[in-house]
């Protein structure tokens, strides 16, 4: 195989002309503009919120105060908003998404596995926007009506589930986004089950064990790493989604104990006020949290890449997230 | 069946393990199959709410009028969709064409250090969030071309849409055998032509059905559209000028104060989720097709 390579390396060498380089300098160039888009993307946001960086520093990032008309930006309360909606997020998601997974793999007859995850994967196709559209006539109303009541009056004690029950707000857009990063999760955590090699699961089976048994003793351990690498890339598209979290959430910048309060996340803030920024400063500051957003995203994603690679080698998975 | 080896002395144990072992088992694989069926019903959901409410308003008016006022009778959004058209097929082009050509670089000619880093970052790349990209392209066309333009929405999507195709097109490539790559080098043919003529129509159908799956995630996005399209309520016969596309009018009714807003919103998603789910299930269906075909 390599001898075959090699042979093929020399013979088109010797019989490259210009056409040949002309098709190899095109196709090269298209690659590298890969490298150019991901570097460009962070050398433009950083050369943007260079202004902000320079005026609040650090301060940045654990100021609370969001104030236009004062010229004083402090991006804490949207940081809160994005963490807490995006554990919410993952914390329903990844349950759902593995239990999902090992279903489709594990459980499911074999006719019905490549459907069912077809199913599940349909999920990603829906528009963020055609999610918030849901989100505000359906999904906010039936935990205003429904779930916020039952978690008060059944966990109220704890501060979490406390405080008036209006729909909108940081649990909605938990939800929102559960469901949005649901097919990434089961999607990915499916690949990395499905690599877990049969003799493994045989053996165990040979053994004694239960269905259960062998999945939480064989499979689940076998596959950990790359479930949580789904995780983290389930967390990471959780971050940066912006429309269907910015009609939800209710779009109120504060830091509060209550998952029913109203809330606020860094892409909704752009979203909202991108546009309007009247002055440089205020532009500047919106640019720096989105390189707050883009660092965050990328590094989450680089160390989710790197443990799925390690298990799938290098092959991007079934869908296309 | 384990009672011959089981201890004698301690039996009634034995069994006992048994039964919450057994119990343990179909409890916990209830919940597995609890958990599938939790997600399939957000896309029961969805699917049911933009039907049940979109059908009604689904009329030739929201195809041919421009909005309108609202105390000025039914509008339409005929220009959002013509915009949405123009804008997601320019994408469509720069994402597929540029795609295309990164993959092959990266199955024909990438071994080294340079094609590592375009694979990993092409991955990396797609798990950006698409606000940072309309954030970029802002910064990248609309400042310097001084208006919100169709064409920057286009640049956007086209990058949002760039990994899933490099990457797609490098897998198809990769998975055409090697002998039909050798056979052609055989003959004579430069490897360039080999590319065009073999590999490329033999990895076609695999990566058609990438590309159209990349174009319905795109057709749908808002995000990236904010700060590069803008949005427009007439007509845009130019495409560096600002364009309406549907998911924005989507976005700006559904979180506007009036009913007839909000219907129009709601036949606007259904015409949406039809236009995307046709796009990747006939995707998905042409992909099972061409492998059936294959066999």
């Amino acid at each position: 195989m390599a001898q075959a390579t090699g042979a093929r390396e020399k013979l088109t060498r010797s019989g490259s002309g210009n056409g040949e380089r002309l098709f190899r300098g095109v196709v090269t160039a298209a690659a590298l503009l890969v490298l150019l888009i991901v570097a460009g993307l962070g050398v433009d946001l950083v050369w943007e919120s260079r202004q902000s960086i320079a005026r609040f520093g650090l301060g940045f990032l654990s100021s609370q105060r969001w104030d236009p008309v004062h010229q004083r930006f402090g991006a804490l309360p949207y940081i809160f908003g994005t963490i807490v909606t995006s554990l919410i997020a993952i914390a329903l998601a990844l349950f759902i998404g593995v239990g999902a997974a090992l279903c489709l793999s594990e459980i499911a007859p074999e006719r019905l596995q490549t459907p069912l995850a077809t199913l599940v994967e349909l999920l990603a196709a829906i528009p963020s926007v055609v999610y918030g559209l849901w989100g505000i006539f359906v999904l906010a109303p039936c935990l205003r009506t429904t779930v916020e009541p039952f978690l008060h009056n059944t966990l109220g004690f704890i501060p979490l589930f406390s405080g008036p029950q209006i729909g909108i707000g940081l649990l909605a857009g938990g939800v929102i986004l559960a469901i949005m990063i649901l097919p990434t999760v089961a999607a990915i955590s499916r690949d990395v089950i499905r690599a877990v090699p049969r003799e493994q699961r045989e053996a165990a089976y040979a053994l004694g064990a239960t269905r259960w048994e062998v999945i939480s003793g064989v499979v689940l351990p076998y596959a950990r790493s790359g479930i949580l690498g789904a995780a983290i890339l389930g967390l990471g598209r959780a971050l940066g989604e912006t429309i269907a979290v910015t009609m939800v959430i209710g779009g109120r910048p504060q830091i509060t104990h209550s998952l029913f309060s109203l809330g606020y996340t860094i892409a909704a803030v752009i979203a909202n006020e991108f546009t309007e920024a009247t002055y440089q400063l205020y532009l500047s500051s919106l640019f720096e949290l989105g390189l707050i957003l883009l660092l965050i995203t990328m590094i989450l994603n680089v160390c989710a890449r790197l443990l799925v690679w390690r298990i799938t080698r290098g092959s991007p998975g079934t869908v296309t997230v | 069946m384990s009672s011959a080896s089981a201890p004698a002395a301690r039996p009634s144990l034995a069994l006992a393990s048994l039964q919450r072992r057994r119990l343990t088992n179909w409890l916990m694989l209830g919940l597995i199959v609890l958990a599938l069926a939790v997600s399939l019903v957000p896309l029961v959901a969805v699917l049911a709410y933009a039907i049940v409410n979109g059908l009604p308003g689904l009329s030739a008016t929201l195809f041919t009028r421009l909005p309108r006022p609202v105390d000025v009778g039914a509008g339409g959004m005929a220009n959002s969709m013509v915009g949405s058209l123009v804008i997601v097929a320019i994408a469509a082009l720069l994402g597929t064409a540029l795609g295309i050509a990164g993959g092959i670089y990266l199955a024909e000619y990438g071994h080294g250090k340079l094609a590592f880093l375009v694979r990993f970052f092409a991955d990396v790349l797609s798990g950006v969030p698409s606000i940072a990209i309309g954030l970029f392209v802002y910064v990248l066309l609309v400042v310097p071309m001084h208006s919100f333009s169709a064409l920057a929405g286009a640049v956007a999507l086209a990058i949002l849409m760039l990994p899933l195709v490099v990457r797609t097109s490098e897998e198809m490539l990769k998975l055409v055998p090697g002998s039909l790559r050798e056979a052609g080098v055989a003959l004579g043919v430069p490897r360039w032509r080999v590319v065009l003529s073999v590999l490329l129509p033999a990895a076609a159908s695999g990566i058609i059905t990438g590309t159209l799956l990349a174009v319905a995630r795109i057709a749908g996005e808002t995000a990236p559209l904010l700060f590069t399209a803008f949005g427009n309520e007439f007509w845009q016969r130019s495409l560096v000028k600002p364009i309406d596309a549907v998911p924005l009018r989507l976005f700006k009714y559904a979180i506007g104060p009036y009913d007839a807003w909000h219907t129009l919103a709601q036949s606007a998603a259904l015409v949406l989720i039809l236009f995307v789910l046709l796009l990747s299930i006939g995707a998905r269906y042409y992909a099972g097709r061409n492998r059936l075909q294959r066999q």
